[in-house]
């Protein structure tokens, strides 16, 4: 498989849900061809020395294996995913503190009765909305997009971060904040 | 948790939310984040667009050539098969679900030292950058002076506060540097309970030009 060249076609989502349901080492593979070389990437620019670095994106894409039960792909990307799993180890190995989330809100599709086909719009959703907030990110001036890199790998020293970015970060809110309130309708009617 | 029933009126700023996503606080402020997202969808959804634009930080930045047989390596330690937990449950409770992993059990579960005039308070364990601590305060007995050096952060889980910036009651957090002189007063009623944190008293390089700079508005 071709995965640097066909990298913008390539269905993540549809990889991660083959490991999720089939332990399908393959789909793995090709995930780990993608997303190790952008972790180790990511947490050397954040300042982890290269052997650290290698460790610990071999550690997330571990991770990504034991924990693709819990991927839920109308929540976020599988980059989305990934990139939340590598700021967690960086937190337990870098700084050895302990990351705090939110409390779990069940999602409604990465459970063990998935709805089938009622949501695939929406499931591609997260992806699609990655895609496209990746061509904005590099669409930026160099300026701009080095000052939100930074804020990523936990260097804030050199500026002020720009109010407006222009990035269409207000349409994925919108997304994200319509489901919250359905999923606390249906919690509610519990 | 009750609290998207209430009206959240006091937020997190797009600093320190902009910290959480990029796992840059500490444990103590971490978690108050955490608790207001539990009982904030506003917030939540701010928090899921950040990490979604870390997302796309990773796919477009510089990738760094993995070590020879990396992928074998990770091949050979994976389980036959992907774990199957159980979802985690959602709390029933008082506190929201992060809390009850660090008092060990519902508000009944918590272990209270009284501080003085009717006031309780019980230390979270938190790694040392900053300190976590419940607070328990009689309807209409001001909060005793705490040590207003550095940050603080404080949420309120159960009844009100008020001081001279405004009223805080459940899922309101208020975010106070150095600068805010303030006596908050626990409004009349049942005990007012919050969480708070503060980094007063270990204070590290520059944690509080950075929480104050601005970062994207969502």
């Amino acid at each position: 498989m071709s995965l640097e060249t066909g990298s913008q076609e390539t269905d993540w989502a549809a990889l991660l849900l083959a490991v999720r349901d089939r332990a399908d080492r393959a789909a793995f593979a090709a995930l780990f061809q993608h997303f190790a070389p952008r972790v180790k990437g990511f947490l050397m620019k954040s300042g982890t020395p290269a052997a650290v670095a290698e460790d610990c994106a071999q550690d997330v894409m571990a991770t990504l294996w034991q924990k693709a039960h819990l991927f839920d792909p109308a929540k976020a990307s599988v980059a989305t995913w990934v990139f939340t799993i590598a700021r967690n180890r960086r937190i337990d190995v870098l700084r050895k503190s302990r990351r705090v989330e939110p409390e779990d809100l069940d999602w409604g599709l990465g459970g063990d009765v998935p709805d089938e086909t009622a949501n695939q719009v929406e499931i591609y959703e997260a992806e699609e909305e990655a895609r496209d907030l990746g061509q904005a990110l590099k669409a930026l001036p160099a300026a701009q997009r080095a000052l939100i890199e930074r804020a990523y790998w936990g260097d804030r020293s050199h500026g002020e971060l720009a109010a407006e970015t222009g990035l269409p970060l207000g349409t994925i809110k919108s997304r994200i904040r319509l489901a919250l309130e359905r999923l606390r309708r249906e919690m509610a009617r519990e | 948790m009750t609290g998207n029933m209430t009206t959240i009126r006091h937020h997190l700023t797009d600093a320190v939310l902009g910290d959480y996503v990029a796992g840059d606080l500490p444990e103590a402020f971490g978690l108050v984040v955490a608790v207001h997202l539990s009982m904030c969808d506003d917030c939540r959804a701010r928090a899921m667009t950040l990490d979604a634009l870390g997302g796309a930080v990773l796919e477009v930045g510089d990738t760094a050539e993995m070590g020879v047989g990396a992928l074998e390596a990770v091949l050979g330690r994976l389980d036959a098969a992907p774990a199957r937990v159980a979802p985690t449950s959602r709390a029933r409770g008082v506190l929201p679900a992060p809390l009850v992993d660090y008092v060990g059990g519902d508000l009944d579960a918590v272990k209270w030292k009284s501080v003085g005039k009717g006031v309780k308070q019980a230390i979270l364990p938190t790694d040392r950058l900053a300190s976590a601590r419940l607070l328990r305060i009689p309807g209409g007995v001001a909060v005793p002076d705490h040590g207003h050096r550095g940050m603080e952060m404080t949420l309120v889980l159960q009844g009100a506060f008020a001081d001279g910036t405004g009223r805080f009651g459940p899922g309101d957090v208020e975010i106070a540097g150095d600068e805010l002189e303030h006596t908050p007063v626990a409004e009349a009623g049942p005990d007012c309970i919050c969480l708070a944190a503060t980094d007063a008293p270990l204070r590290f390089r520059g944690l509080i030009p950075r929480l104050a700079q601005p970062f994207f508005r969502i």
